[in-house]
């Protein structure tokens, strides 16, 4: 971690809905081992900006690197190796509802290791107990609450050890608590896996707590109008919007 | 020794030692990670289940290289055997992010009764569970058609609350757009209908009766019926699918919440705008159904156009087209009846979403067949 790593860069990405231009010109760079935290009102395209970097969505211009590989010039099957690397929890959960949650977890196990069936099972609950959901093994997503299916689809987004977690307002929904218990396990999970985290959020405390670089968009100015980390920024920073942001609009614009 | 394993160092291995006669150590060798082949937990496990003087177990992990889940599922297999045979587990010779994983792995205990116990189920009290479901069915099944008849009343004291423009939105999906396959459809089976009667009616001469045939069996009876199967499958089969996801979706709760029986809003549009169409739509494939038989005919058997539809028109009276009309309207409310009741009566997954799809379908198709039968049946009896 003393030595910085570029892990995703991304190069004068510009997302836009057919004519209407969402953001323009972002370029940031994450790198490895850091907690990135992407902010912004609401509607300001933090959620596209996610689909951009997981290739969900083709950005409108502009490049996404993972490492030293653009992932939008690159064929099919290497963009399927390099989303393999990712772990993705959105924003409520996306369980597989016909399936338990231990087979939720089995399913990506199943699909890219030869792992065998009893391996994966204990795979399974060994994510669910890093989650505090041990011996939920053979629920249904509707048969626990919503807090326990955020936790379920970390577990989830965790199965196949990633190299890069993607989260999407992963504390929207959930007790003050369970929140700031998630937070730690982000923390935790950043610390003993040596993931790279991405986070998009507009929660103040859990944005202080555990981001340690970040960006700002603004859907008026379309494009990135902070960046660094949070704490810093909240120091520092002479944007009043951002400022507002981050005082909880206490300091108006 | 420690050559041999550097050269091996790609793999994880393992190896067991007891430097005391009460201790056990687990050193690690290698990259220890998912699909590396790793070995299994069955030979430190044996050793520790039959020596039973181990009293303490600890790890060294200087040689590993690398680790993932497939070293933390192997540990956790050896720490629940030393938890139940009490015997005294020494971490420190992990890498501290193995520690901390598996601290956190234990920090919530498993809930007391939240593991699901699955037993296997004897046939005979499988059939039993089924006959009782079956028999909770029914009352639902009549709770339903009440609700769905009390909306009714009150649609026709003004009272019901749903929005008009749904109600046109419905009638065109369910109505004009179905206009092009009721067409294909019901134009094939008079031409098959015409076919094959036309091969028996030949050997007599009397290839004029196809018009007979044609004209009973598609106006009074077929007609309706390919109508009915046809908008079971897409119509029925629409409407337990929208509902049975706004089921999903909390669309129904949040509608009950506010006041808005779903049953009107929902509902009865769909009932209304199905029961309205079916009708027009058996005309129309009745129709079509005619022009089919008129095409073998004329085209194949060559009959006078004038004749052909002179023989129709004496056979065809009005006592028939108003029975194949009524078939039309009941099977609208079979239909309409059976896609509303599968997809309010969805569970809250994707799959349940398919299964009331596929049971709204089926229902319907069975009540059409059903619902043939019995009016068939009472037009003989009474001689119509």
């Amino acid at each position: 971690m003393n030595c910085l790593v570029p892990h995703i860069t991304v190069k004068d990405l510009t997302m836009a809905y057919g004519d209407f231009v969402l953001q323009r010109d972002m370029n940031f760079v994450v790198n490895r081992g850091d907690i990135f935290i992407i902010m912004g009102g609401s509607g300001c395209g933090k959620t596209t900006l996610l689909r951009n970097l997981v290739g969900l969505k083709e950005p409108a211009r502009g490049q996404v690197f993972y490492g030293e590989v653009s992932f939008w010039e690159s064929d099919q099957e290497e963009q399927g190796r390099i989303m393999r690397q990712f772990g993705i929890l959105y924003q409520s959960g996306a369980l597989w509802t016909s399936m338990t949650l231990s087979e939720n977890i089995a399913l990506p196990l199943r699909e890219y290791t030869d792992l065998n069936e009893a391996a994966i099972r204990e795979i399974a609950s060994l994510k669910l107990s890093l989650v505090g959901l041990k011996g939920f093994e053979d629920f249904y997503p509707s048969e626990i609450s919503g807090g326990m299916r955020k936790r379920a689809g970390l577990a989830r987004a965790m199965a196949l050890d990633p190299e890069i977690l993607f989260f999407d307002e992963p504390s929207a929904g959930l007790d003050p608590i369970s929140s700031r218990l998630l937070d730690d396990l982000i923390l935790e999970i950043r610390e003993s896996l040596g993931a790279t985290i991405v986070v998009v959020s507009h929660e103040l405390p859990s944005i202080f707590a555990i981001g340690n670089n970040s960006i700002y968009l603004d859907a008026e100015a379309k494009t990135i109008i902070g960046s660094g980390n949070p704490k810093k920024m909240l120091e520092e920073s002479q944007n009043p919007i951002v400022r507002a942001f981050l005082t909880r609009g206490e300091q108006k614009v | 020794m420690e050559n041999a394993r550097f050269e091996n160092a790609g793999r994880g291995e393992l190896d067991l030692s007891q430097p005391t006669h009460d201790a056990l150590l687990i050193s690690f060798y290698g990259i220890w990670e998912m699909g590396n082949d790793l070995p299994s937990a069955e030979e430190a496990l044996n050793k520790i289940e039959t020596a039973s003087a181990i009293r303490r177990v600890s790890f060294e992990a200087q040689n590993l290289s690398g680790w993932d889940t497939g070293l933390l599922t192997f540990l956790i297999k050896v720490i629940d055997t030393c938890t139940q045979k009490t015997i005294l587990i020494d971490m420190t010779g992990l890498p501290q992010g193995v520690q901390r994983l598996l601290a956190l792995a234990s920090a919530v205990p498993e809930r007391a009764g939240a593991r699901k116990e699955t037993t296997q189920e004897p046939f005979l009290s499988r059939i039993g569970t089924a006959t009782i479901e079956f028999g909770r069915s029914l009352p639902e099944l009549l709770a339903f058609i009440g609700e769905a008849f009390m909306a009714f009343l009150k649609l026709f004291t003004g009272k019901a609350r749903f929005q008009r423009h749904d109600l046109w939105l419905i009638i065109q999906q369910t109505g004009v757009q179905a206009l092009p396959i009721v067409s294909l459809i019901c134009l094939l089976v008079g031409l098959i209908l015409a076919f094959v009667g036309a091969v028996q009616l030949r050997m007599f001469g009397a290839q004029i009766y196809v018009a007979d045939l044609v004209g009973i069996g598609m106006v009074r009876v077929l007609g309706a019926v390919m109508t009915g199967v046809i908008m079971a499958g897409r119509t029925g089969a629409a409407f337990a699918a929208e509902l049975g996801t706004m089921q999903v979706n909390e669309e129904i709760d949040a509608l009950r919440t506010l006041g808005i029986p779903p049953m009107e809003f929902l509902v009865l549009p769909r009932m209304l705008a199905l029961m309205l169409m079916m009708p027009l739509l058996c005309l129309y494939a009745d129709l079509m159904g005619l022009l089919g038989g008129l095409i073998v005919g004329v085209g194949m058997l060559n009959l006078n156009l004038m004749e052909y539809i002179n023989e129709t028109r004496s056979i065809v009276d009005l006592t028939n087209l108003c029975i194949g009309i009524f078939h039309g309207g009941v099977f609208g409310v079979l239909v309409a009846l059976s896609g509303c009741l599968r997809g309010m009566q969805c569970g809250r997954s994707a799959s349940a979403v398919g299964q009331a799809t596929t049971s709204a379908v089926v229902t319907s198709i069975v009540c059409i067949v059903v619902a043939t039968a019995v009016i068939t049946l009472i037009c003989d009896v009474l001689k119509i």
